[in-house]
């Protein structure tokens, strides 16, 4: 038994201790909003909040979720930086195909949380992980220099 | 306007709503139409409350179709965008036409008749109105669904006129008035996407968040090597793992683009069919994949080069022209084999049993997948329904169907719904790739340093000697265009790799090829690259040649020299010193009916690492552009897709790809990312698709770069770094 809390909500759940938290959210508690891209960590597709710490949860077994608190895009709109961040992602349309937004929204209210007010290397830094195969990255860095209530425009050499 | 292309002809029929409203049906012949409004399988409908819905038939696919053609919709009907609902429609390329995501031609072919069709609705609107209101048509205005008699001072929203117009006979969408482009109210601002807040909220809209009562989940474990046969496995001991219900192997058809041999795992949980799936033994018979090697293609190639091949396209005498040259130009091109990489991977959900197929799927091709079920599963196309999901990028991958077959045999076979769901691993190890093909060029210079024939011999990959899906070489438009004595010859290695279409298909590897080299000529000519670009183009317009030299497309030079003109001011092309290790390039391309020019800039380090630091887009793509966001994030995402296609590589080992996950394949991320400038023209020609046409010229533009900053001309894909590094 594994008791944990998601997006604020108990749970206590008789699942398998290797089992990835990515599918124990997608499969067993039908929480869609966190998606599969690659199962080895390489895309991001499937970051969630561990204790407010952004990680990849297609590699990270339940049992290390084990008396956290987990949250989830469906739950992102209750932090400050999560509620900013999805305003300004419907406003600016920053999505294509969507499927990466999540995991996007995830690692950027996460860097927000930890930083306020981020650079534009501070932005390579916290987002690298996460891959848009459609490549909406322009709208991505310049949303959560919006959400931060930054300029957006985009100061790298260039 | 000039004229639009229709793809079919189009009947419109009406039928009242449940409630009193109005519905309006489409269809290829007016029995069709009538059986779409019958159906409720229309394009649109009108509550009497005034809602309107409007159906969007074509896969989304991040491209933004469900929303930019339904306001197209809505603007010829005059009414705000906030009144609409936009729901999917279902599949049935009877009533709705291709439905369909590729080659960039939703926008091309249903701009006209979606016109019509809310033209068509407006006026039945108004022909109620004028009953309702006692005054003529022509005295009637409508503003945001609601229309105003100016003399009375009477109004009628559409929800109150809609079951009267429904009674009407329906106008021939032909005849029906248009808006005045500069009327527009809804086309050319920028709209979110339909479903954008539902994806925000983590809905369950993807193809993979599907589930449907008594569901199952499946992995099929496929052979390594294409076509590859099942010989024996640990099924049994498979069986025994917890979760798993079934084990059983499917035998392939012998289609390349259905069922292959492999082994489905079906359990309660998809993670215990995956892991499962991860203790699978089974050997294969792989022989047919012996000798498909990389290494092994690269020598045939090299052998075939030595040949003449078959001409593809011919004109003046080139090879004379070249043997009498004063200079000859020549290099070789080579590029590799690449994967799609949609980020969402390949799935299915399906209940299917011998009689009937039900299928959910994000695919690109619904219309395909259902004749494909029908032939492979046997089942005829009435009993069969597909359901189009939202989908997680496409790219080409999912114009094939190959998971919607595995996902119906297995669920018939199985006795229950399924989802099958496949790993990256699968999606890297099945794919069908963007094939490679390598070219030998020759340009010929006369003695008055112009260019005077040009030669291009391409080697391809196919079976039975013909190209193989998206292997085509297709003739370069610019350069064929421009010069007098062209020949154009290919020859074809026969391959067991399936291919398929990747964005942009075969311009995604020809646009590098052709325009690095008309590059590497501007330089053997001590020519500005963009002034060659221009001054080919200003022969061509002086010589008053027509404006459509052979191959499949329409070309126009006057577009080619606009594009390139603005690109020029836009860079900052001609005040723009090289130094640093930093360079401009440009390059042009036609494709997908859409014209593009791009100049990038890219910094090269002493160690060899290159970074795109801008890119500069012009596009003409027609009169308007519908959706500016959906518009400037296609351009953005063509852009940076067709710089990462420059560092990815798969190869092949006796059939079989080597690299099997995403840390073997480098994919564009946030610090890759460079700053754009995409501009428009808005030139007189109808509007065209943006998916595909941004992306060709972005690869050239970034190796002519390179050159300009380095030295260092790159002549294959992917770019090897060391080839740049220098001594500091
Ligand atoms: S699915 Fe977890 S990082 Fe890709
Ligand atoms: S929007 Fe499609 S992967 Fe990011």
């Amino acid at each position: 038994m594994i008791s944990l809390k998601i997006n604020g909500k108990p749970y206590t759940l008789d699942l398998p201790e290797d089992m990835p938290v990515l599918w124990v959210l997608r499969d067993e508690l039908g929480l869609t909003g966190t998606k599969f891209g690659c199962g080895i960590a390489q895309c991001g597709a499937c970051t969630v909040h561990i204790d407010g710490v952004p990680v990849r949860s297609c590699v990270t077994p339940l049992s290390v979720a084990e008396g956290t608190e987990i949250t989830t895009l469906e739950g992102v709109s209750e932090t400050a930086a999560g509620q900013a961040l999805l305003k300004v992602w419907a406003e600016d349309d920053v999505m294509q195909c969507g499927y990466c937004q999540s995991g996007q929204i995830m690692a950027a209210t996460a860097l927000l949380m930890e930083n306020p007010a981020p650079t534009d290397a501070d932005i390579d830094m916290a987002m690298d992980g996460n891959i848009c195969r459609c490549a909406t990255y322009t709208r991505i860095r310049a949303g959560i220099k919006r959400a931060a209530g930054l300029s957006p425009a985009d100061t790298r050499e260039a | 306007m000039t004229e639009v292309m229709m793809s079919r002809r189009l009947f419109l029929s009406s039928a009242t709503l449940a409630g009193g409203g109005l519905l309006l049906g489409f269809g290829a012949t007016a029995k069709e139409a009538q059986a779409a409004s019958a159906n409720m399988t229309q394009y649109v409908a009108i509550s009497s409350t005034g809602k309107v819905t409007i159906r969007a038939k074509n896969p989304e696919i991040g491209q933004g179709i469900k929303t930019s053609l339904p306001m197209i919709v809505a603007e010829e009907m005059d009414i705000d965008w906030t009144q609409v609902e936009v729901v999917t429609a279902p599949v049935n390329e009877k009533l709705y036409g291709g439905q369909i995501a590729g080659g960039s031609t939703s926008i091309p072919t249903n701009y006209e008749p979606m016109r019509r069709a809310g033209a068509a609705v407006r006026l039945m609107l108004l022909q109620a109105a004028a009953v309702k209101l006692s005054a003529p048509v022509e005295a009637l205005q409508v503003i945001s669904g609601v229309v105003h008699h100016k003399a009375s001072g009477k109004q009628a929203h559409y929800g109150e006129l809609a079951q009267a117009a429904s009674k009407l006979t329906v106008p021939d969408p032909a005849s029906v008035t248009l808006k005045d482009p500069k009327d527009f109210k809804i086309i050319g601002t920028a709209q979110g996407g339909v479903d954008s807040a539902k994806v925000l909220k983590g809905e369950p809209i993807f193809g993979i968040d599907t589930a449907i009562p008594g569901m199952k989940h499946a992995i099929f474990r496929k052979p390594p090597v294409f076509g590859a046969k099942f010989l024996s496995g640990n099924l049994d001991a498979i069986r025994a793992l917890p979760g798993v219900t079934q084990v059983f192997v499917l035998k392939g058809t012998g289609n390349i683009q259905g069922l292959q041999d492999g082994v489905a795992i079906v359990a309660d949980k998809w993670w215990q069919a995956k892991t499962a799936g991860d203790q699978l033994e089974v050997q294969w018979d792989e022989a047919i994949g012996k000798g498909h090697d990389t290494e092994t293609y690269r020598t045939q190639a090299d052998t075939l080069l030595k040949g003449t091949g078959d001409s593809l396209q011919s004109k003046g005498t080139a090879a004379d022209v070249l043997a009498n040259a004063a200079t000859v130009v020549s290099a070789r091109y080579e590029v590799p084999f690449i994967p799609h990489l949609a980020l969402e991977p390949q799935n299915c959900t399906a209940r299917a049993s011998a009689e009937h197929i039900e299928i959910w799927a994000p695919t690109q091709a619904p219309g395909w997948g259902i004749r494909l079920l029908a032939k492979e599963l046997n089942v005829p196309e009435d009993k069969i329904t597909v359901h189009m999901t939202r989908v997680g990028g496409g790219f080409g991958r999912r114009l094939e169907n190959d998971y919607m077959i595995e996902a119906a045999a297995i669920s018939q076979k199985a006795g229950v719904p399924i989802k099958l769901l496949w790993t990256r691993e699968d999606d890297l190890a099945y794919d069908f790739f963007r094939p490679g093909n390598l070219h030998d060029l020759k340009a010929a210079i006369d003695d008055q340093g112009r260019l005077a024939a040009y030669t291009a011999h391409g080697v391809t990959y196919g079976r039975d000697g013909k190209p193989s899906a998206g292997a085509n070489i297709s003739p370069h438009a610019f350069t064929s265009g421009v010069v007098e004595h062209f020949e154009l010859r290919q020859s074809v290695i026969e391959t067991t790799i399936p291919t398929g279409y990747l964005r942009a298909p075969s311009s995604n590897a020809l646009a590098f090829v052709h325009e690095c080299f008309l590059d590497e000529i501007a330089h053997a000519l001590k020519k500005d690259p963009l002034t060659y670009r221009l001054e080919l183009v200003n022969a061509q317009l002086a010589s008053g040649a027509p404006q459509s030299p052979e191959g499949r497309n329409p070309y126009d030079f006057r577009r080619i020299k606009e594009i390139l003109e603005t690109l020029r001011t836009r860079s900052g092309w001609a005040d723009f010193k090289a130094s640093d290790g930093i360079g401009l390039g440009v390059a042009t391309y036609f494709s997908h009916r859409g014209y593009f020019a791009e100049v990038a800039k890219v910094k090269v380090a002493p160690d060899g690492t290159w970074r795109v630091l801008k890119v500069w887009a012009v596009g003409d793509v027609g009169s308007v552009i519908i959706n500016p966001f959906g518009a400037y994030n296609q351009v953005e995402g063509s852009i940076i897709d067709g710089i990462g296609q420059l560092k990815q590589c798969i190869t092949f080992e006796n059939g079989r790809a080597v690299q099997t996950n995403l840390h073997e394949v480098p994919l564009m991320r946030m610090s890759d990312t460079p700053k754009i400038d995409t501009h428009f023209i808005l030139s007189d020609n109808p509007p065209t698709g943006l998916g595909e046409p941004a992306l060709p010229p972005v690869l050239p533009a970034v190796c002519n770069a390179i050159f300009a900053a380095t030295g260092v001309r790159i002549r294959t894909l992917p770019i090897e770094e060391s080839l740049l590094a220098r001594p500091s």
